[in-house]
């Protein structure tokens, strides 16, 4: 069932100059739940729905701290994810290690996107099928980068990745004028509300399905957060009063979804 | 193109009957989809300026940039694969490092252009790889003065006193020629490529985003972002003499 | 016979090999082992020496100075070598000890600050992430007993903020408000630290000017690897500025009154 001659193997380009393979890596990427990141002038945050496989399962993690100004949350495979992510982790310990600085967000970002950039030319690999959402901060304020398995990186004001994003993305590009000058409990409330557009029709954002990732000073609701406000994920009960300040949904809001961006099940 | 799907199309190492590389022509076909880059030599310094296509309204203005410094008095425009034009430019200042660690010089920009053109080329040779879908513009100034490159996914490469890649190349090239280059000053230049991306940008496509650098006696043979008085001047200049141009 | 033309005309060794039957790969070889078959040295000493870097910090920054010449054992070799050595425009770094080793530092360097140039984020090094690579690079460098044979002052001024630190060839780092390498450290230490310490703010850069060439001069009495042509670089917000080289009046009449040195034995 190839979709053409095109497109089994990431070395060949297509009459078009086109990569398949590389365009089906990022198919993978809209496999894995939803991600959403958001920046203000003076914090960044990532919004992530996870998922699991049953009710004795337990959720799959969806967030990683890469250093105590970088985290990210990411969708598609999730072992990708992992190789990606201990790979920035040695590069900002090399940056502590050799400069005694925080490496910059942008370098970090870069660097798995030249590594990623690799598998989409030479034979014998496949892309990585794994996007992720990094928040960083440095020098130069709060950041949010989208890195996608082309081996490209940008930097947003807000960005959503995974399963229904683009469902997410409506919602941010609606508001995302108005972030720069948030509170930290309105921009995880905005994150939320885009996140939100991402489920199913009879789901909903709980304690149990959601995580948050935040760079920047504390809010109210947090306790024992980090000096200078380092990443920290947070799950589980803490998420409540975050989640109370929702604004329900009108129910007349059309779902958001269309055949070709099902919320498929991956074995990731 | 005929020969498409008669299997000879497939691989960078298999040629067709009529002896071409079909897949050095399809990374061409990746370039020609991509934002034009163009190129100006003239009198005391190089410009460069890309039209950056804007994919969403959620980027950040100015963050994601498309010119890359190469070495201090080097850099390069990509068009094509994104990915790619980074992969190169890593590649050129891990060149242009070795010349300097051996020389304890500047890399001339003809030993650059050489360099990045069989390293490209080798892209041509195998079917474990596929070519760089990108065409660069490299320019800079050596001690022979100013100097401009363009090298293609095949790796062969052409020295310029005005360069244009990507999609908009042929119009920006017949304006690029109207041009008298050598007398040129980069201030000049810098007016000139604003206008020229601004008139090949097609209003059908997505939005899109001016880059400009230079590197010329005014920044002391160093590669940076054309100054942001300089830029808003040439930007505002630019719109107007479209506006003119329509009425 | 012996079948190896290799070892025609040199001694052979009947009571090992009468009959060269030793098969090619294991032929007796009498020829000269070659020059590294004693294992490869590293460096054991230097060779061309600078001698003391001073450096203190002041109201507007950092003020660093070190002579210009380079030794060949104790001969004065070269008179013109600069040992302050810009990096970006907010740092300087002084070195005494091995002059070839300092030029190898210097490329390094530039070639770290081309790479951060070519990055145009931004971001940049200063004082303190140049001197954290060069105490990575020298203590990597004496871990694999191939130290880089110098003594270096990292001196900067960055976001407002004063730095000035040592490194040397074991690794080894301190930072303090007066620093001095080599003879230095034992004859103008003292003087800058009484000079210095507690002023750090209060210090014109007339005064700092001062404090320098006057350690400069002592040095230069007491110190027979120095020479009085020397530079001085001040790093401040307004970035990095090194003078051309200048000297000092000296006075050599009292030289005739010593006794007990030399031939003048009364």
């Amino acid at each position: 069932m190839f979709r053409n001659t095109y497109d089994s193997d990431n070395t060949v380009f297509s009459p078009q100059g086109r990569l398949h393979q590389v365009e089906y890596a990022l198919e993978a990427v809209k496999q894995g739940s939803a991600a959403v990141g958001l920046r203000s002038k003076t914090h960044s945050i990532l919004l992530a729905l996870k998922r699991s496989s049953g009710e004795l399962a337990s959720y799959q993690q969806k967030m990683f701290r890469i250093d105590d100004h970088v985290g990210i949350a990411i969708a598609g495979l999730t072992s990708d994810a992992r190789v990606l992510s201990n790979f920035m982790r040695q590069q900002a310990m090399s940056s502590k290690m050799v400069f005694n600085r925080p490496i910059p967000v942008n370098r970090l970002v870069s660097s798995i996107a030249d590594k990623a950039q690799v598998n989409t030319q030479e034979y014998g690999r496949r892309p990585y099928g794994v996007g992720f959402l990094v928040i960083g901060q440095d020098q130069s304020g709060p950041h949010l980068y989208e890195f996608s398995p082309s081996g490209s990186a940008y930097e947003y004001y807000a960005m959503s990745i995974g399963a229904r994003s683009q469902s997410a993305k409506t919602y941010l590009e609606k508001y995302y004028e108005s972030f720069d000058d948030c509170s930290l409990e309105e921009l995880i409330t905005h994150g939320l509300h885009a996140l939100r557009e991402t489920l199913q029709q009879d789901k909903a954002l709980n304690v149990n399905n959601t995580s948050i990732g935040i760079l920047g000073p504390a809010s109210q609701h947090e306790t024992s957060v980090p000096s200078g406000g380092g990443f920290r994920i947070l799950e589980g009960e803490i998420l409540q009063p975050f989640l109370d300040t929702m604004v329900p949904k009108e129910t007349s809001a059309a779902p958001a979804t269309t055949s070709s961006d099902d919320d498929v099940q991956m074995q990731e | 193109m005929t020969s498409i799907g008669t299997g000879y199309d497939l691989s960078a190492s298999t040629y067709s009957p009529d002896g071409r590389i079909f897949q050095v022509e399809y990374a061409n076909k990746a370039v020609e989809n991509s934002g034009t880059a163009i190129g100006l030599r003239v009198k005391d310094g190089v410009v460069l300026a890309v039209e950056k296509l804007v994919h969403s309204k959620l980027l950040i203005p100015e963050a994601n940039r498309r010119i890359q410094a190469i070495d201090k008095h080097v850099a390069m425009a990509t068009a094509g694969l994104l990915a790619d034009g980074r992969q190169l430019a890593n590649r050129a200042r891990d060149e242009s490092a070795s010349y300097r660690d051996n020389f304890r010089a500047p890399a001339p920009l003809k030993y650059l252009a050489d360099r990045l053109g069989s390293y490209m080329q080798v892209y041509t040779l195998y079917s474990s790889v596929r070519p760089f879908g990108i065409s660069t513009i490299v320019g800079g100034i050596d001690e022979n003065g100013p100097s401009l490159y363009v090298i293609e996914p095949s790796g062969v490469f052409y020295g310029y006193y005005g360069a244009a890649v990507g999609k908009g190349r042929q119009l920006a090239k017949t304006e690029l020629e109207k041009l008298n280059l050598s007398e040129l000053t980069t201030r000049q230049a810098a007016m000139e490529a604003a206008r020229i991306i601004h008139l090949v940008h097609d209003k059908a496509e997505k939005h899109f985003e001016l880059e400009m650098s230079w590197i010329g006696d005014e920044t002391n043979g160093l590669h940076l972002p054309v100054p942001k008085d300089l830029f808003a001047e040439a930007d505002a200049k630019a719109r107007a003499a479209l506006e003119e141009d329509l009425e | 016979m012996d079948h190896f033309p290799t070892n025609w005309g040199r001694p052979r060794n009947d009571a090992f090999d009468a009959y060269g039957t030793y098969p090619i790969a294991q032929r007796p070889y009498n020829g000269l082992k070659d020059a590294f078959a004693e294992g490869v040295q590293h460096t054991q000493q230097p060779i061309v020496t600078g001698t003391s870097v001073l450096a203190i910090k002041y109201k507007d920054g950092v003020m660093m100075a070190a002579d210009n010449l380079a030794s060949y054992g104790s001969l004065a070799r070269f008179k013109d070598v600069q040992r302050l050595h810009p990096v970006g425009t907010n740092t300087v770094v002084g070195a005494g000890g091995d002059m070839s080793d300092f030029q190898y530092i210097q490329s390094l360097l530039d070639g770290l600050m081309i790479e951060e140039f070519t990055e145009q984020d931004g971001h940049s090094l200063g004082p303190a992430e140049i001197h954290e690579y060069l105490s990575q690079v020298m203590y990597g460098r004496r871990s694999q007993i191939n130290p880089l044979w110098n003594a270096l002052l990292v001196g900067g001024f960055k976001e407002g903020k004063r730095f000035l630190a040592y490194v040397d060839l074991l690794g080894t780092t301190y930072s303090a408000s007066t620093l001095a390498t080599g003879y230095g450290a034992y004859i103008a230490q003292p003087l800058l630290r009484k000079a210095v310490e507690g002023n750090e703010d209060k210090l014109t850069e007339e005064e700092a000017m001062q404090i320098l060439e006057a350690n400069l001069k002592v040095l230069y009495y007491r110190d027979a690897r120095s020479l009085n042509k020397f530079q001085i670089a001040k790093i401040t917000a307004a970035g990095v500025s090194i003078t051309e080289s200048k000297s000092m009046d000296t006075t050599w009449s009292f030289a005739e009154g010593i006794r007990g040195y030399g031939s003048q034995t009364q």
